[in-house]
């Protein structure tokens, strides 16, 4: 699509939406949101980008294989359920860290599940939209 | 004991990770094997005076499996045939398959069988056995396809997988069987009081698969024709898996279960007549053949026909010549495909009518075959001469069929030994063809195993107390109790003696005065149409014509007939269901009531989905489309569910862009459907419709259970120290939820991205 208005917003809106993601992973442990729709965010972030700017400007942008984050998000999440088991607690026993830190509230191994699981939606949505888009 | 048997996994592991070919010589790992066997020996001096060991793990106790592992006399000899005739194997196999690129995988899968083996006859736990025994199919899958560039070899692992999978399926639920009616896997706890199996009324039933599995994995006519189709493998694989070890996992079974399942008149007599046609029948098709692991791998079949016959007769010696017998064969068995093995690998041939001569250019080997040879006649100093005798006494001892049974054990034997002189010794003896005249004795790694295995079975049969005590404790360990007799050469003048030396004459004569031929192969081949391995292909084949025709009709590739056929079986079994309960008796004056928004939004759909039905834009109805999914966010919202409609309003957006995206390339709008096919498809859409609202209304009258949800709702912040529920719940409540879903996630991506990137030609589509 060429237009020279949504390229120019989708320049200044992809970092917005990104860090919009972000936050929405965050605020979930507390409030509506979470990994799943931050990942889902994410991809929208993109795909706007995709639609103003084409594939190859967003291939170029992200510089990796979208399907690099599914198996760095599934690794991480997986990782952090196994990592009660080192100091003898069961499979995904939530361990956190005693103090909170400022602006990202209380850190749990939870967290880390939370931001595996956004690696793989966006992953694994940005992986299927890029193949179709590239086959049409 | 738990790490002995799972560092196999480990060995594999490294095996993969490290390039040993081009370092380290590859018998080296023959090292694993032997260093199992220097341990368990260590355990023999307790074993031999009737102690066991046991080791106890917890693993899924919630399950009732756990690592339970037992050491006794049965499991011990079984141990020792697996890890002292392994390490010989991993020593020829070093030598046979020195050229290969793939030794690395070879070696790896065979560490892996040599676990899953030892698990098998070490577990006391019988989910663990059924993992362990699943273990063995697959490896032993990986180790007959092996030459996997050939198609004959990938068919024959199939075939051998699928038969022992299914065999395998079958066990899995005698074991739940028992497990449910005796309250415990355990074997040992499960052997404190036997006749809770034997005298419920599912015994049969149990009986049923647990015979299905043994009699699969150990190839037990009809369901044999796995094993000589097995041969594809090479020829360490053939002398361990499919005639030392595997193949007699279902014997080990059996004999381990014959205490609690045992000597009730179904186990003695399925098994006689099953194991005792098997003998025949394997034997007299061993007559036929001219390639020489052929006629071993018949043999074999014939040889573990005997040993579930022996099983069904059940007695004190009928044990104890079972347990004699396995190791005999073992022994023999091995050094026979080893010395084929070697044959075949010098000679580039194995076909029996083409060979002859080699004691001239292979003597080590021909000194090897011979002995193997007398052994398996059962010539006297030979072990084959002890475990025969024993076999003669117990068909004899067992009335009233004492005769029946001894003319079918002789038959067989006479069939064995003649088998044995053929693979054996003629090979090696008469004229030597002037193509093989160039042929150069290998490599010392591969005459020694077989030289050495065919020597033990002489050394124990010229002194019979060195193996007694182990076997007396193998069979007492399934059964035997009263003392068992000493193993002995000399028995005196009986008619055990002059069967025994009758069986030799036979054999000899038949060997002498039968030559095989080609002729004789084409003669039976004629019914081929008629075996059980063309019956059982046959009836597969078709139940893979039905499954494809069947799929034809039901998904042929129209997403629309998918919706359909889905809604069609939905409505059909729900209304099967709820047709005779249905009243309502709803109190509307409950009900939260309607506000000005919830109007709004409905009718907002309502007008969109009117739209979607009669509109001839593409881009209209997508929209509309959007406007029905926007919609049903907003009443997420309204009814307090804020994380489910942020996920909804994410995904629709992302939807309609998808939409839009492949918008531009689909044709022109066309209206495909006529008149008749819009009634069809809107009565089924109403009555689905009718359907999810009535169900939505049943389900207001029954009394809503809050207790989850309030379990939830109070333990969040305690326990996983977050306010938002949904997430919790997530993340950690039902953290493993979530990380299958996204490993499903994962699946689809991949699916979807194949598919779209696989660009097949015409003709390849089926």
């Amino acid at each position: 699509m060429n237009s020279i208005i949504l390229r120019t917003a989708s320049a200044y809106l992809l970092p917005l939406l990104l860090l919009f993601s972000i936050f929405i992973l965050l605020r979930g442990h507390y409030e509506p949101g979470g990994g799943f729709v931050g990942g889902l965010t994410a991809a929208i972030a993109f795909v706007l980008h995709l639609i103003a700017n084409g594939l190859q400007k967003t291939r170029s942008l992200l510089r990796y294989h979208p399907g690099v984050f599914i198996p760095t998000g599934l690794l991480l999440s997986f990782a952090s359920g196994v990592a009660p088991m080192f100091v003898g607690r069961p499979f995904m026993t939530g361990l956190w860290l005693s103090e909170p830190i400022p602006v990202l509230g209380t850190i749990g191994s939870s967290l880390f599940f939370d931001v595996g699981v956004y690696l793989v939606v966006l992953g694994v949505t940005l992986t299927i939209l890029f193949t179709i888009v590239e086959n049409t | 004991m738990v790490i002995a048997v799972l560092s196999g996994l480990l060995v594999s592991l490294l095996l993969l990770l490290l390039d040993f070919n081009k370092r380290w010589p590859a018998f080296l790992v023959s090292l694993y094997p032997a260093t199992l066997t220097i341990y368990f020996l260590s355990y023999l001096p307790g074993i031999l005076y009737g102690e066991t060991l046991n080791v106890s793990q917890p693993w899924i106790p919630s399950l009732q499996t756990n690592l339970d592992f037992r050491l006794d006399g049965l499991s011990m000899l079984f141990t020792l045939l697996i890890t002292g005739i392994g390490t010989l194997i991993c020593l020829y196999a070093a030598a046979y398959m020195r050229a290969d690129p793939k030794l690395r995988s070879f070696y790896a899968y065979l560490c892996v069988f040599i676990t899953a083996m030892l698990g098998l006859v070490l577990s006391d736990n019988l989910i663990l056995l059924f993992i362990f025994w699943e273990l063995t199919s697959i490896s032993s899958f990986f180790l007959i396809g092996f030459k996997y560039e050939d198609p004959a070899s990938r068919k024959s692992a199939l075939i051998a997988l699928a038969v022992t999978g299914g065999g395998g399926f079958m066990l899995l639920s005698g074991f739940l069987l028992i497990g449910s009616m005796g309250q415990h896997y355990s074997i040992q706890h499960l052997l404190s009081y036997p006749p809770i199996l034997t005298n419920d009324s599912l015994y049969p039933l149990i009986l049923v698969f647990i015979f299905a599995g043994a009699f699969s994995k150990s190839a037990q006519f009809p369901l044999h024709f796995w094993l000589p189709g097995a041969m594809k493998a090479p020829s360490p694989v053939s002398a361990y898996l499919h005639s030392a070890t595997m193949v007699k996992a279902g014997v080990y079974l059996l004999a381990r279960l014959s205490p609690l399942l045992g000597n009730q008149p179904y186990w003695n007599y399925t098994l006689m007549t099953v194991g005792g046609f098997t003998m025949l029948y394997a034997a007299f098709h061993a007559l036929f053949r001219t390639d020489l692991k052929a006629i071993l791998a018949y043999s074999t079949l014939s040889a573990l026909g005997m040993m579930f016959f022996l099983l069904g007769i059940g007695t004190e010696l009928a044990l104890l010549s079972l347990v004699t017998f396995i190791v005999v064969h073992a022994l023999y068995k091995a050094a026979m495909f080893l010395i084929t093995g070697v044959i075949d690998h010098e000679t580039k041939t194995r076909d029996i009518t083409k060979l002859g001569g080699l004691r001239k250019v292979l003597l080590p080997l021909a000194i090897a075959g011979v002995l193997a040879a007398l052994s398996s006649a059962g010539i006297p100093f030979t072990f084959g001469f002890i475990g025969k005798e024993l076999i003669y006494e117990t068909s004899l001892a067992a009335l009233p069929f004492a005769f029946l049974l001894t003319a079918a054990v002789l038959v067989a034997n006479i069939l064995l030994g003649y088998a044995g002189f053929i693979s054996g010794i003629r090979p090696f003896f008469g004229e030597l063809s002037a193509e093989h005249r160039e042929v150069k004795t290998p490599s010392f790694w591969m005459w020694a195993p077989p030289l050495l295995l065919a020597f033990a079975g002489i050394l124990f049969g010229a002194f019979p107390v060195l193996s007694q005590d182990l076997l007396h404790q193998a069979a007492n360990s399934i059964g035997a109790s009263t003392p068992l007799p000493p193993l002995k050469l000399w028995h005196g003048f009986s008619p055990v003696l002059l069967l025994s030396v009758f069986t030799i004459l036979a054999a000899t004569a038949m060997y002498l005065f039968l030559k095989p031929s080609t002729s004789r192969l084409q003669w039976v081949s004629r019914f081929e149409n008629y075996s059980p391995k063309a019956i059982i292909s046959g009836v597969a084949a078709k139940g893979k014509q039905a499954a494809a025709s069947y799929t034809h009709t039901l998904q042929n590739g129209y997403l629309r007939i998918y919706v359909m056929i889905i809604m069609l079986f939905l409505i059909a079994l729900i209304c099967c269901r709820i047709f005779d309960h249905l009243h309502f008796d709803i109190d509307i004056a409950a009900l939260t009531p309607i506000g000005i928004y919830e109007v709004v939004v409905t009718a907002l759909i309502i007008v969109a989905i009117g739209m979607i039905l009669f509109t001839h834009s593409r881009l209209a109805s997508i929209i509309a489309m959007s406007i029905v999914g926007y919609g049903l966010c907003l009443i997420f919202v309204f009814y307090g569910a804020p994380d489910l409609a942020m996920t909804q309003f994410t995904i629709d957006t992302l939807t309609v862009v998808l939409f839009m995206i492949v918008l531009l390339r689909l044709p022109a709008f066309l209206n495909l459907s006529n008149l008749r096919i819009k009634i069809r498809d809107g009565l089924i859409s109403a009555a689905f419709g009718l359907l999810i609202s009535v169900i939505a209304l049943m389900v207001l009258q029954e009394p809503t259970n809050k207790e989850i949800s309030r379990f939830y709702a109070d333990n969040a912040y305690p326990l996983a120290k977050g306010k938002n529920v949904v997430n919790v719940i997530l993340v950690d409540f039902r953290g493993s939820d979530t990380m299958v879903e996204i490993t499903v996630l994962t699946i689809a991506a991949i699916g979807v991205y194949s598919m779209l990137k696989l660009k097949m030609n015409p003709s390849e589509k089926e």
